[in-house]
């Protein structure tokens, strides 16, 4: 199976990779997926209180290339949205802009599932109630 | 001399064929093209006399008579012949059969066919370096047992199974004993007479020969072994194999043979040191573990799983100049990791961050240089990547985390 040029171009040059301090309360940390399932996904962000904005979006992701593209892509497309803008990116958004071939469609699912997870995080911590995202399938 | 790329590594998948081969079967195709069952004219008596010296030539390798040779279309052919065959043909002395579980499917899913058509199969597990328990096999001898069917040397591990042991248990207790020996045959030295075996399937195509041919080894003499066709028509191969015979593969089957008996000490070495060097430099990482037993094992097979790294990733950083194979269940079409490698005892996320070598004759020492390099500068570019490894190093116990199996 070949890859997109797009998945390649993150795999060889993954943007935003690294760790936020999750310590802090305007970073959320969104970890998804197994190691069993092959592909773990941390995806964080941090937020500007003033605006509420993302500042900032960093991803660790074990797991194939089109996973480690789909997180990446997501760093890119976190970073100066507000907190509602980041809850509207569906994975469909992911899988067209990289040419995800059906068998890789849960790589996007993940990073997804790793936005709002982070999201969710995010409004814990700072006393909104969490969100309840619909499930999709892996 | 200047490294070309990309380099293969995936011998144990299929070998390319030697130019030598090539040359031995071209005639074949074009002015011998005779039906070696045509008995009454000299084309079909030129063909006959091809097929003929490739029987030797593939006896000669595994010491066994040139009539003990029942050419097929493969491996899987001949996986199939042997235990549905003397499924059928011993019926009347019973309906066990017993495998272990790293087998390959072709003889997995044979035997899950024979379970179905009202047999019984029992499937041994492998210990943690991959040999099957000889007191476990022993212990699961009943009457009705007909067939110990234990491969030689695995596809994925390389690992050997002790099979002089497995056929003196067979033989005390008066079972036949069926070995895939694909991976072995060609490789190391296989003795049909001095190791015990009853039938032996094997192919071409892994030791540098032609695809679409292999044989069955079926023994003639204590005791005379029988299997039923499971192709009918003319009656070819003394009625167990119908079908007009593949001359041209035949013929470079034969010459296959005949090269890696004339080859096998020496690049038997030349492999296993190549290999282990690999090996070893590989081993330098951190958190990296060979899977299988490294004492006994095929010389040109490595299987490594580089923890906290995912194998179809890591293939990914590599793949447009090396090409070898992974346990990762993304590799496969099934979306499962490697079921030999879960056998062994390993967990999933190891058996995903699995890459199996198969070294081979055409693999040179710039090729594994390369290929060290290659295969560790990835494995720490995705660690850097990977936030299993960041917890590894901060030391959170990863499995105590409640992950969300999808």
């Amino acid at each position: 199976m070949a890859y997109s040029e797009k998945v390649i171009d993150h795999y060889s040059n993954p943007k935003n990779v690294g760790t936020l301090d999750k310590a802090k309360t305007n970073v959320g940390t969104g970890l998804v997926g197994a190691p069993e399932c092959g592909d773990v996904m941390r995806l964080q962000i941090e937020v500007d209180e003033e605006s509420g904005v993302i500042s900032d979006a960093k991803f660790k992701t074990f797991g194939c290339g089109s996973a480690i593209a789909s997180s990446s892509l997501a760093t890119e497309w976190l970073k100066g949205k507000t907190v509602d803008q980041a809850l509207a990116i569906d994975n469909m958004d992911i899988v067209e802009e990289l040419n995800l071939p059906p068998v890789k469609i849960h790589c996007s699912v993940l990073a997804e599932d790793a936005i709002k997870a982070a999201i969710n995080d995010y409004r814990v911590k700072n006393g909104l109630p969490e969100l309840v995202a619909e499930k999709k399938a892996h | 001399m200047k490294l070309e790329l990309p380099i293969y590594l995936d011998n144990n998948a299929t070998t390319p064929m030697d130019p030598r081969v090539l040359e031995a079967m071209l005639p074949y195709f074009t002015e011998k093209f005779g039906n070696a069952a045509s008995r009454n004219h000299s084309f079909g008596w030129v063909a006959e006399e091809a097929v003929d010296y490739a029987r030797e030539q593939i006896a000669k390798l595994i010491n066994a008579d040139p009539k003990e040779i029942i050419f097929t279309s493969g491996a899987t052919e001949a996986d199939n012949l042997a235990i549905k065959g003397v499924f059928e043909m011993y019926a009347s002395k019973g309906n066990h059969i017993i495998t272990c579980t790293t087998e390959h499917k072709a003889v997995l899913d044979t035997c899950k066919h024979i379970e179905k058509t009202g047999g019984e199969v029992t499937y041994l597990d492998v210990k943690e370096d991959g040999l099957i328990d000889l007191a476990e096999l022993e212990k699961a001898i009943t009457p009705k047992t007909i067939l110990i069917a234990i491969m030689y040397g695995n596809n994925e591990t390389g690992v050997i199974q002790p099979i002089r042991e497995i056929s003196k248990i067979a033989r005390k207790h008066g079972v036949l004993f069926f070995s895939d020996g694909t991976q072995a045959v060609g490789k190391i030295p296989v003795d049909v007479n001095a190791d015990g075996i009853d039938l032996m399937a094997f192919s071409g195509h892994k030791m540098y020969g032609p695809k679409g041919v292999g044989a069955l080894y079926v023994r003639r003499k204590n005791p005379r072994v029988k299997v039923t066709s499971q192709m009918d028509g003319g009656g070819h191969e003394r009625g167990m194999r119908s079908g007009t015979l593949n001359v041209p593969a035949i013929v470079g089957f034969g010459k296959a043979c005949e090269l890696c008996m004339n080859e096998m000490e020496s690049e038997a070495k030349r492999l296993s040191t190549m290999r282990d060097r690999l090996e070893n430099a590989l081993m330098e990482l951190e958190e990296t573990y060979v899977n299988g037993t490294r004492e006994h094992r095929l010389p040109h097979t490595a299987n490594i799983s580089f923890k906290y790294v995912e194998g179809e990733g890591l293939m990914m950083g590599f793949n447009k100049n090396i090409a070898l194979s992974s346990g990762s269940a993304c590799t496969s079409a099934s979306l499962e990791p490697s079921y030999v490698l879960k056998a062994l005892g390993l967990g999933d996320d190891l058996a995903h961050s699995s890459l199996r070598f198969g070294l081979g004759r055409f693999t040179t020492d710039e090729q594994i240089d390369f290929t060290i390099k290659a295969i560790k500068e990835t494995v720490l570019k995705l660690r850097e990547m990977s936030p299993l490894w960041e917890m590894f190093k901060e030391g959170v116990d990863i499995n105590a985390i409640e992950w969300a199996h999808h």
